[in-house]
């Protein structure tokens, strides 16, 4: 093992060798999508074959898959593409839903950070939203969420329900009809695969406006010659991601390892989304009274890759609003840090962040309140 | 797009292409299609004086599939009467050479290619008029 | 099946369409697959900062070959995403004081169906047309700009017959209005210089897949002084400085950085190299084939391109019989459809000289050998179906095609 420890996979992951070989094979050959002659059909036939793969992974058909260029990007798809106001949200959405559309409705979270279904309930009966969006899985506490219940309760309101399944996939397994949703975003550097590949899944039957306007590709619902390469390493990922669910389980056992031994340090360190269903991967914790940047920085210094919230935010020393509106009071939220495990890690990289994380709480948090820190 | 074999051979090895005298009274011609639409189809037939087709020539300007309808339909129409090349279908034609359907209209095109040479000869025959071509 | 082949991979020359990875791009790219894979957003750890790094490197190599700050490239899914962000971007940002727009009838159909999307908003939209040659009539352009105008959107070199616009009297012209001039310089970055302070551009387009780069990553040049403004179109994590949210692709941006910085160091060689594949290639073709007209200007032409009608013979039948050659009938976006190319159309050629129609493209990897076959491919094949066209039987025997009262089919 490496004398890095990589504990940031919500983050991204790294390319799995299969993958990077076949992303390889796709860009020494040359062709686009559009054309018709050998070159054309051949990148045609890559990128059809990629289909078929995503669209298995998460039971449904070729047809459905819109390929985008990141997750970020089908969620904005998604939100936009149906053009009707009003959109719910849930309180702890990604930003690239949250701020997808202006005047979105705030569906509110329990403490443990899952999505109220009373209150949920009440507000769609209130404002009739046209859409709905929950995520499958939070990038920040790995909080899973009640969908099939949302999508439930939002169809017998006559509302189209989308679900951000980005850091999900992978881990936990994803099936389009039985979580009963409409519309589900998915990336491919979350699962394995390379940066610049996202989907949309689609449901036949959903009339989708388009982003980007341009040439016809993806049944005129994303212009843009096909990231063909990406796309091709998103399909051998995500046909790999169902057995590699079976990692997910040894990632659950290096995740309580780490949280059992870390809280034993530290009795008072709140874990959030403890006692809801979680990613088995991920582990969202308090260290008391020592700022999310402090131990981020000391956690790389001894080598240790781990984030203080979502990666697209934490450059800014913002508290997150996953956190926040978990009832999680602000002194609490800036000592939160994220550590996200996959495929490499081992009982060693729990070791070393264990040493680390134990040693910086004993030199810093040692119940002084330090001084906040000026932004 | 990919192309079936039958196409594809018709394409290669077209039968009949050239010309016969239009102004011959034993040679019916017809012209159809239009330069703007991307297809032509010129198709002769020279009768005999049993009243079959003895020879047929095409010349298309069009597309694979184009050329294929028009190639065919003249191996097709030869030692026929003129009753019975009239009753070739275009669906006979799409079939036998698998079209796709945004080429369905090429044998479209060589059924009323067929059609106006056979009308084309009956004029000449019938009433001895001489048939702008 | 294929007896007639020997080396069975055909000769690519649709170098508009896409280009071949250049294997150095390749190389460069690799250690962002495998052992530097972080996020470049990630600001707390190595990983991040590595993969930061490759990206920030490659930001100053994509604006270093337009002759801007790399403080001004914006990193995007490609050229079609730039063109939608510049576009609506600007167009939505100053709506309230501007609300006109400017482009040409034979820009890229993403320019265009953006443009038509505006104007189902509420904008007012110009489609200038091109002269006979493809360029756009300055005086045309002069008119059209007024004082309500936000942005004038007029690609730098064409797709399907490589004519090269007046970049530089174009941004005159869009300045003394207070207009923003983009262009959308997808064929034309790595093959004519482009110096966006000289040229007078506020907003520039690049693909990556164009320029022997991968596809999947394109930019977009924002000017920043005076700095011209957008809204967003993906919003979420704030990346690219708000103009464009998204994880950012460490290896693509990086394989487009490197594509950069070998275009611009290796052009003025490549584009000597290239025009004289290409006049090798039409002086043959000419000298063997009667009756073959080029499309487009000549002399204001990117190397790499040519578009020719073959009159009497139909561009699709052609393609079938050159299946030794990957070139295109039209543009790669629209040649599935039976429709002849709207560029061609906008020329004022006519429809049926339209549907004889190839683009051929000509690139780094094309040798003289490639281009000789081409020819013989092409004489060989044309003769044979003008042998087969009763219009080349007609026009040989003096009739006026046009005489004809063609039965509308």
């Amino acid at each position: 093992m490496s004398a890095v420890s990589y504990l940031d996979h919500n983050a991204t992951t790294p390319v799995l060798p299969d993958v990077v070989e076949a992303i390889v094979e796709a860009l020494r050959t040359v062709g686009n999508p559009s054309s018709v002659h050998r070159f054309g059909r051949n990148a045609r036939r890559l990128v059809e074959t990629a289909r078929e793969q995503v669209a298995t992974a998460v039971n449904a058909t070729a047809g459905e898959v819109v390929f985008t260029g990141s997750g970020t990007e089908s969620n904005n798809l998604a939100l936009r593409g149906i053009a009707r106001a009003p959109v719910m949200v849930s309180a702890i959405e990604h930003d690239s839903v949250a701020k997808a559309v202006d005047g979105v409705l705030i569906a509110p979270v329990d403490s443990n950070g899952v999505v109220d279904l009373g209150a949920f309930r009440l507000l769609l009966e209130k404002h009739r939203p046209a859409l709905v969006s929950v995520m499958l899985a939070n990038n920040e506490t790995g909080v899973i969420q009640p969908v099939t219940e949302v999508a439930r309760i939002a169809h017998g309101l006559g509302a189209l329900v989308h679900c951000d399944a980005v850091q999900a996939f992978g881990k936990i397994k994803v099936d389009m009809k039985a979580l009963g949703v409409d519309m589900l975003s998915l990336s491919a550097h979350k699962i394995g695969g390379p940066q610049g590949a996202g989907a949309l899944v689609v449901q036949s039957s959903i009339n989708l406006q388009p982003l980007l306007q341009g040439g016809g590709q993806e049944k005129r619902r994303r212009a843009g010659t096909e990231n063909v390469h990406g796309i091709v390493g998103f399909g051998i990922a995500a046909a790999g991601a169902n057995d590699h669910l079976l990692e997910s389980g040894r990632s659950a056992n290096l995740r309580d390892a780490a949280e059992l031994r870390l809280k034993a340090l530290a009795p008072a360190a709140r874990v959030f989304g403890a006692t809801a269903d979680r990613l088995p991967n991920t582990l969202c914790i308090e260290m008391p009274d020592v700022g999310a940047e402090t131990q981020v920085m000391a956690l790389d210094l001894a080598g240790i890759a781990v984030s203080a919230g979502s990666a697209c935010s934490s450059g800014k020393v913002a508290t997150s609003p996953v956190l926040r509106s978990m009832g999680v009071e602000e002194a609490i939220a800036r000592c939160a840090i994220r550590i996200s495990f996959g495929r490499g890690n081992t009982m060693v990289d729990v070791d070393r962040l264990v040493q680390a994380w134990g040693a910086l709480f004993a030199r810093h948090g040692a119940r002084l309140v330090r001084p906040e820190t000026a932004a | 797009m990919a192309y079936n074999d039958k196409v594809i051979d018709h394409y290669e090895h077209p039968r009949n292409v050239g010309s016969l005298d239009k102004d011959s009274s034993d040679v019916g011609t017809g012209l159809v299609g239009a330069p703007a639409c991307g297809d032509v189809m010129k198709l002769q037939i020279k009768v005999g004086a049993d009243g079959l087709i003895q020879d047929a020539k095409f010349k298309t300007f069009g597309c694979g599939s184009a050329i294929a309808s028009s190639s065919l339909v003249t191996e097709w129409v030869k030692g026929k009467t003129l009753d019975e090349a009239e009753k070739i279908r275009n669906t006979e034609i799409a079939k036998h050479l698998a079209l796709p359907p945004v080429k369905i209209h090429c044998s479209v095109l060589a059924e009323d290619a067929i059609k106006a040479a056979i009308a084309d000869y009956r004029a000449k025959s019938g009433k001895d008029e001489k048939v702008a071509s | 099946m294929n007896t007639m082949l020997r080396n069975s991979q055909p000769i690519y020359l649709d170098y508009q369409a896409t280009t071949p990875l250049d294997p150095r791009v390749l190389e460069a790219m690799m250690p962002y697959f495998t052992s530097k894979f972080g996020n470049p957003h990630s600001r707390s750890h190595a990983y991040g900062w590595e993969s930061e790094e490759g990206v920030e490197k490659a930001r100053a190599q994509v604006g270093s070959i337009i002759g801007a700050d790399e403080k001004e490239v914006i990193f995007t899914s490609g050229a079609t995403e730039s063109n939608n962000l510049a576009i609506k971007g600007v167009a939505e940002f100053y709506k309230d004081k501007r609300d006109h727009i400017v482009t040409a009838v034979t820009e890229h159909k993403c320019v265009l169906d953006t443009c038509r999307h505006l104007e189902q908003k509420g904008f007012k939209v110009t489609y200038l047309p091109v002269q006979q040659n493809g360029l756009i009539d300055l005086e045309q352009l002069r008119a059209a700009v007024t004082d309500k105008t936000s942005i004038v959107s007029i690609m730098a070199v064409n797709n399907e017959i490589g004519v090269v616009q007046p970049l530089k009297e174009i941004g005159e012209i869009c300045h003394a209005k207070g207009a923003f001039f983009h262009t959308d310089a997808a064929q034309a970055v790595g093959k004519i210089d482009i110096d966006v302070n000289a040229m007078n551009i506020d907003l520039l387009s690049i693909s990556g897949h164009k320029i022997y780069g991968p596809k999947g990553i394109g930019a977009l040049y924002v000017r920043r002084r005076p700095r011209v403004r957008l809204v967003a179109q993906i919003n979420g994590g704030g990346q690219e400085r708000g103009m464009r949210s998204g994880t950012l692709a460490p290896a693509l941006c990086v394989g487009l950085g490197e594509a950069c910085a070998i275009a611009q160091k290796e052009m003025p060689v490549e584009a000597v190299r290239l025009r004289k594949l290409r006049d090798r290639f039409l002086t043959a073709i000419k000298a063997r084939l009667p009756e073959v007209f080029l499309n487009g200007d000549l002399d204001s032409r990117i190397p790499g391109n040519l578009n020719i009608s073959f009159a009497y013979v139909e561009g699709e039948s052609l393609m079938m019989g050159i299946k030794r050659l990957a070139v295109s009938s039209g543009s790669a976006c629209t040649s599935a459809s039976l429709e002849p190319s709207y560029v061609l159309r906008a020329l004022g050629v006519e429809e049926e000289m339209a549907h004889t129609s190839l683009r051929i493209g000509f690139g780094r990897f094309t040798t003289e050998e490639e281009v000789d076959i081409a020819v013989e491919e092409i004489v060989r094949h044309v003769t044979k179906l003008r042998d087969m066209s009763p219009l080349w039987e007609m026009a040989q025997a003096g009739v006026d095609i046009k005489s004809i009262n063609w039965a509308a089919h």
